[in-house]
C-alpha cells in the first residue's frame, strides 16, 4: 500500500489554533511507496509520532486540515472503515511490551485478530497466532500458555510485536523500535525487522533517533523539524544534506563521519550509508580483497 | 584507602538463583567506573548493593567506615552513594522542581536555610537555576534527569551511581546528561559509577567492571576490555561500532593498526593510512 | 487527554502564591461560606462574591480566562441543575398565559447556576494559585491536631502530593495504552454497555502493572534519598504566617460582612 500525505496540518488545541500555539504538523507532504523500509528522523517534539499516529487513524484527520491517503484508504472520507485500515496499518509503540495484557502469550497474540476478524474460526485464529508467533523468532509450544509477564525483556517485546503482526498488516510502523534493549537484543531485534521486511510485510516505517540504524536499514528517510519535513530523500541523499542534518540537531551516523572526515583529507568516498558498502569502498580504493 | 568496597558479596532476590555471585570490587575516590554487562547480569542488583536499598547476603559492602549490614549505618551510606534511576519520570517526588530536590535533605534533617542553600548549589552544577520553580511535566527527559542528578547531589554524595540513567533518553538527552556527569566529576571530583549499555559511555571511564551472570567477568581500563574482542562479543558487549567497521577492514587486508575503538581513532588513521 | 484545567496550578510569583496555603484552604472555606450565605434571592451578595474573585484574580495576576475555564469542567452539572430548576419549581407567576415555566423557576435557576459557580471559581482559585505540593503541605498543617490521636499526618499529605505529581503522568500513559490497544483493534466507542466495558480491560491491566512498577521504583528511589517517615525530618518549606496573611483574612471576613449586609438590604423577593 502506498502512503500519500498531503499539506497536512495538526494542533493539539484543535482546528482553531490560537495564535500563540504552534501547529504540531505544520503542512506536511510525504509519499513513502509500497515495499519500503522507511526512516522517520528528527529530535523529540519535531512531530515524528504525531505524524505516523495520523497512518491509522489514531489521531483523526480533521477537516480541512490536509489529505491522507493509505493503499485505498482515503481518510479524509468520514466512512472510512478504520478498522479495516488498522489491520492493514500495524502499529507498534515505544516499549510495545507495556501494552501486554493478557493471561498467556496465545491470547495476548489473538487480540488483534479476534478484534479486526471476528469471523474467523478458532482454528484459523490459532494458526494465524501460531504463525506469527513463529515469525518473531520465538518458541511457540513452549511459550504459549505462559503469562506474557513471565517473559524477558526481549521476549515480550517479540510478542507485542507479534501481536500486531498477527493480523498481517500490508504496512508497519513502528516508533523507536529498538529502545531499552541491550546490544545483543537490539541486534537479533533488528534482524527480525529485516527478516520480516522481507518475507512479510511490503512496507515498514520506522521512527528513531538512532542514525545508525537509520543508516544501516532504511531506503529512504524523512527529516521532520519544528512539524515540518525539511528533508526526504533516499538515506543517501537525506544524510548527504550535512547542513540539513546538523540544523535539525541529528548527528551523522558512523559511516557518514567516517566519510565526512575523509573527504576533509581529500579522499572522497562515493558510497551509500550502508557499513557493507562503506567497506567495499574503502577496501577497494585502500588496497584490500573485497 | 578505596571510597567504597565489595568483598565477596553474593546476593538473591529468590533464595535460588544469585543475581550476583561472590562479588569483590573496590572504586577510588574520583574514579570515573562504568558498568556494563548484557540485561539481567546484575548490574542494577550492584547499584542498589551499594546504595544499601539491598543487603547481601553474604560478604560485606563499605563504605568510608560504614557496612551495610549495619542498620544504623543505612542512612550513612545512602547519604554517601547517591543513585540514579533509568525511569526519568519514576523518581522525582514532588511537583516542583526545588520541592523535589529539597526531598533528600528533608528527610536526613538538614536545617531550612541550608537547604535552601543545598537546592541552589545542586541546580547549578546541573546547569538548571532557571528551573527552580517549574513543574517536572514541562521539562524534557534530559532535564528530568539533570533534576534527578541534583535531587541526589543536594544529600552531598561522594558517589554518584547512574543506574541506566540516559537508557530512556534521546541522544540530545543523552549527552547533556554526560555532559553534566563529566563535570561533576572533574571538577568537583564526585566519584561515578556508570551502569549502561552504550559501548561509546563507557569509553570515557577509567576502568571498566564486566558482569556476567552476576560474577565479575573482567575488569580493566576500557581498551583492555575492548582489546579481546571475542570474549567481549562473548560477554554481551557490543564494540563500538567504528571498532567493529576497524575490525572488518582490518579483515580485508586494509593496512590499518589493529584496536581502533572510536570514529574518530578510525578517521585518523585512515586519513594516515593512505 | 491533559486539558484538565480545574486544578491545574499556574506558577507565577504574586502575592496570592505567596500566602500560606493553610490560610488559603481556610479563606477558601470562608468564601463558600459567604457564598452560601447569600440568601435567595439577593443577587447582589453574588456581585460581591464575583468582585472578590476579580480583585483576587488580579492580584495573583491569572489570566481571566484560565479563572472562568474552570467552569467548563463542571458545565453539564450546572446547565442540569438549571433546568430541573426550570422545570421544577412552580413557584411566582406563569411566565406566559398557560404556560409551565415559572419566574420563581428561573429566579431560582439564575440562583443556582451563581451558587455553583462562584464555588467552583473560589475553589479553582486556590488550586491555581497553591501547588499540589503546597495544598498537601497547608491539610498536612491543618490536620496537625490529629497527631494526637496517631493519625500518621505526614505519610497522608506525602501520599497525597505524591498522587498528584502522578495525575498527569498516568493520563499520558493511559493515552497511550488507549491507542496502542485500538491500533490492534480495539473497539472502545462500541454502543453496547457491556462491550464498551469488556474493551477497558486491556488498558486497565497493563496501566495498573505499570503502575505498580512505578511504585516499586519511586520506593527504591525516596529509600536512596533517605526517606524514613516523618521521624527527624526538617521541612524546607515552612509554613510562615505574614502580614499578607493577615490582610487575606481581613479582606475575606470584608466579604462575609459585604455578603451579610447586601442580604439585609437589596433582596430580589418573589
Amino acid at each position: 500500500m502506498r502512503i500519500e500525505v498531503k499539506d497536512l496540518r495538526f494542533s493539539y488545541g484543535g482546528t482553531k489554533k490560537r495564535k500563540t500555539e504552534k501547529y504540531a504538523l505544520d503542512g506536511v507532504s510525504l509519499t513513502i511507496e509500497e515495499g519500503e523500509f522507511f526512516g522517520i528522523i528528527g529530535q523529540t517534539g519535531s512531530g515524528k509520532s504525531t505524524f505516523v499516529q495520523h497512518l491509522n487513524g489514531l489521531i483523526p484527520l480533521k477537516e480541512g486540515m490536509g489529505e491522507i491517503k493509505v493503499g485505498n484508504y482515503d481518510l479524509s472520507d468520514k466512512r472510512v472503515n478504520l478498522k479495516e485500515l488498522r489491520s492493514k496499518v500495524g502499529m507498534v509503540f515505544q516499549y510495545p511490551e507495556y501494552q501486554l495484557f493478557a493471561e498467556t502469550v496465545e491470547e495476548d497474540v489473538a487480540f488483534g485478530v479476534k478484534n479486526f476478524f471476528p469471523e474467523k474460526s478458532a482454528e484459523e485464529i490459532k494458526d494465524v497466532v501460531k504463525t506469527a508467533i513463529e515469525l518473531v523468532g520465538l518458541d511457540y509450544p513452549a511459550l504459549k500458555d505462559k503469562s506474557p509477564f513471565e517473559l524477558s525483556g526481549g521476549q515480550k517485546r517479540r510478542v507485542a510485536i507479534a501481536g500486531v503482526i498477527a493480523s498481517r498488516p500490508e504496512v508497519l510502523v513502528l516508533d523507536e523500535p529498538a529502545a531499552g534493549l541491550d546490544p545483543q537484543g537490539k541486534k537479533d531485534f533488528l534482524e527480525l525487522l529485516e527478516r520480516l521486511h522481507k518475507d512479510f510485510v511490503r512496507t515498514v516505517v520506522i521512527v528513531s533517533h538512532d542514525m545508525d540504524l537509520v543508516a544501516e536499514y532504511c531506503d529512504g528517510a524523512a527529516v521532520f523539524k519544528d512539524g515540518k519535513i525539511i528533508k526526504r530523500g533516499t538515506t543517501e541523499e537525506v544524510f548527504a544534506d550535512r547542513e540539513c542534518i546538523f540544523k535539525s540537531g541529528l548527528d551523522l551516523p558512523v559511516v557518514e563521519y567516517l566519510k565526512e572526515k575523509l573527504a576533509e583529507k581529500g579522499e572522497k568516498i562515493a558510497c551509500g550509508t550502508k557499513i557493507s558498502e562503506f567497506l567495499d569502498a574503502v577496501t577497494q580504493r585502500w588496497g584490500g580483497k573485497t | 584507602m578505596p571510597i567504597l568496597k565489595a568483598e565477596n558479596v553474593s546476593f538473591s532476590y529468590d533464595k535460588k538463583i544469585n543475581a550476583v555471585e561472590n562479588f569483590s570490587f573496590s572504586v577510588e575516590k574520583g574514579e570515573y567506573v562504568a558498568v556494563l554487562g548484557r540485561n539481567g547480569s546484575g548490574k542494577s542488583t550492584l547499584a542498589k548493593l551499594f546504595n544499601a536499598l539491598l543487603i547481601p547476603d553474604k560478604g560485606k559492602i563499605t563504605v568510608g567506615e560504614f557496612s551495610s549490614d549495619d542498620k544504623k549505618s543505612l542512612f550513612e551510606i545512602r547519604k554517601r552513594v547517591g543513585v540514579v534511576f533509568q525511569n526519568p519520570d519514576n523518581q522525582l517526588i514532588a511537583s516542583i522542581v526545588e520541592d523535589d530536590i529539597a526531598f533528600g535533605p528533608e528527610n536526613v534533617g538538614v536545617p531550612r536555610k541550608e537547604i535552601g542553600e543545598r537546592i541552589e548549589f545542586a541546580l547549578k552544577a546541573v546547569g538548571m537555576e532557571e528551573f527552580r520553580r517549574s513543574s517536572p511535566e514541562r521539562l524534557s527527559g534530559g532535564q528530568k534527569q539533570r533534576i534527578a542528578i541534583a535531587g541526589v547531589l543536594a544529600l552531598t554524595p561522594e558517589i554518584l551511581i547512574l543506574d541506566e540513567s540516559t537508557a530512556m533518553l534521546d541522544p540530545a538527552g543523552r549527552k547533556e546528561v554526560l555532559k553534566v556527569v563529566e563535570k561533576l566529576n572533574e571538577e568537583q571530583g564526585v566519584t561515578v559509577i556508570a551502569i549502561t549499555h552504550y559501548m561509546e559511555e563507557a569509553l570515557f571511564a577509567d576502568r571498566v567492571i564486566v558482569l556476567d551472570g552476576g560474577k565479575l567477568a573482567k575488569e580493566g581500563r576500557p581498551e583492555e576490555i575492548f582489546s579481546d574482542r571475542e570474549n567481549a562479543v562473548k560477554l554481551g558487549l557490543e564494540l563500538p561500532f567504528a571498532a567493529r567497521i576497524a575490525d572488518e577492514l582490518i579483515k580485508r587486508g586494509v593496512k590499518i593498526k589493529s584496536g581502533i575503538l572510536t570514529k574518530e581513532e578510525l578517521a585518523e588513521e585512515l586519513c594516515g593510512s593512505k | 487527554m491533559r486539558d484538565v484545567s480545574f486544578g491545574q496550578y499556574y506558577p507565577s510569583f504574586s502575592a496570592v502564591h505567596k500566602l500560606n496555603p493553610a490560610i488559603k484552604i481556610l479563606l477558601s472555606i470562608a468564601y463558600i461560606v459567604a457564598v452560601f450565605l447569600v440568601q435567595p434571592f439577593y443577587f447582589l451578595g453574588f456581585l460581591a462574591c464575583f468582585t472578590y474573585i476579580v480583585l483576587v484574580t488580579a492580584v495573583a495576576k491569572l489570566p481571566f480566562f484560565r479563572v472562568i475555564k474552570s467552569i467548563r469542567a463542571i458545565l453539564f452539572f450546572v446547565v442540569l441543575s438549571a433546568v430541573i430548576q426550570v422545570f421544577v419549581n412552580k413557584t411566582g407567576s406563569p411566565l406566559w398565559e398557560g404556560g409551565f415555566i415559572y419566574t420563581g423557576g428561573l429566579i431560582s435557576a439564575a440562583y443556582i447556576v451563581l451558587r455553583i459557580s462562584m464555588i467552583v471559581l473560589g475553589a479553582s482559585l486556590l488550586t491555581l494559585t497553591t501547588s499540589p505540593v503546597e495544598l498537601a503541605d497547608g491539610i498536612e498543617f491543618l490536620l496537625y491536631p490529629l497527631k494526637l490521636i496517631k493519625f500518621p499526618v505526614h505519610e497522608f499529605a506525602l501520599i497525597m502530593s505524591i498522587a498528584l505529581r502522578f495525575i498527569p503522568t498516568l493520563l499520558d500513559e493511559t493515552d497511550r495504552i488507549i491507542k496502542a490497544q485500538k491500533a490492534r483493534g480495539a473497539d472502545f466507542e462500541s454502543k453496547n454497555l457491556f462491550k464498551r466495558a469488556k474493551a477497558m480491560i486491556p488498558v486497565l491491566i497493563p496501566l495498573l502493572i505499570s503502575s505498580f512498577r512505578r511504585a516499586d521504583e519511586l520506593a527504591d528511589a525516596m529509600d536512596s534519598r533517605c526517606y524514613s517517615g516523618s521521624k527527624n525530618r526538617t521541612k524546607y518549606k515552612k509554613l510562615t504566617f505574614g502580614w499578607g496573611d493577615l490582610i487575606a483574612a481581613l479582606f475575606t471576613a470584608g466579604l462575609i460582612v459585604g455578603v451579610v449586609f447586601l442580604n439585609g438590604v437589596y433582596g430580589v423577593t418573589v
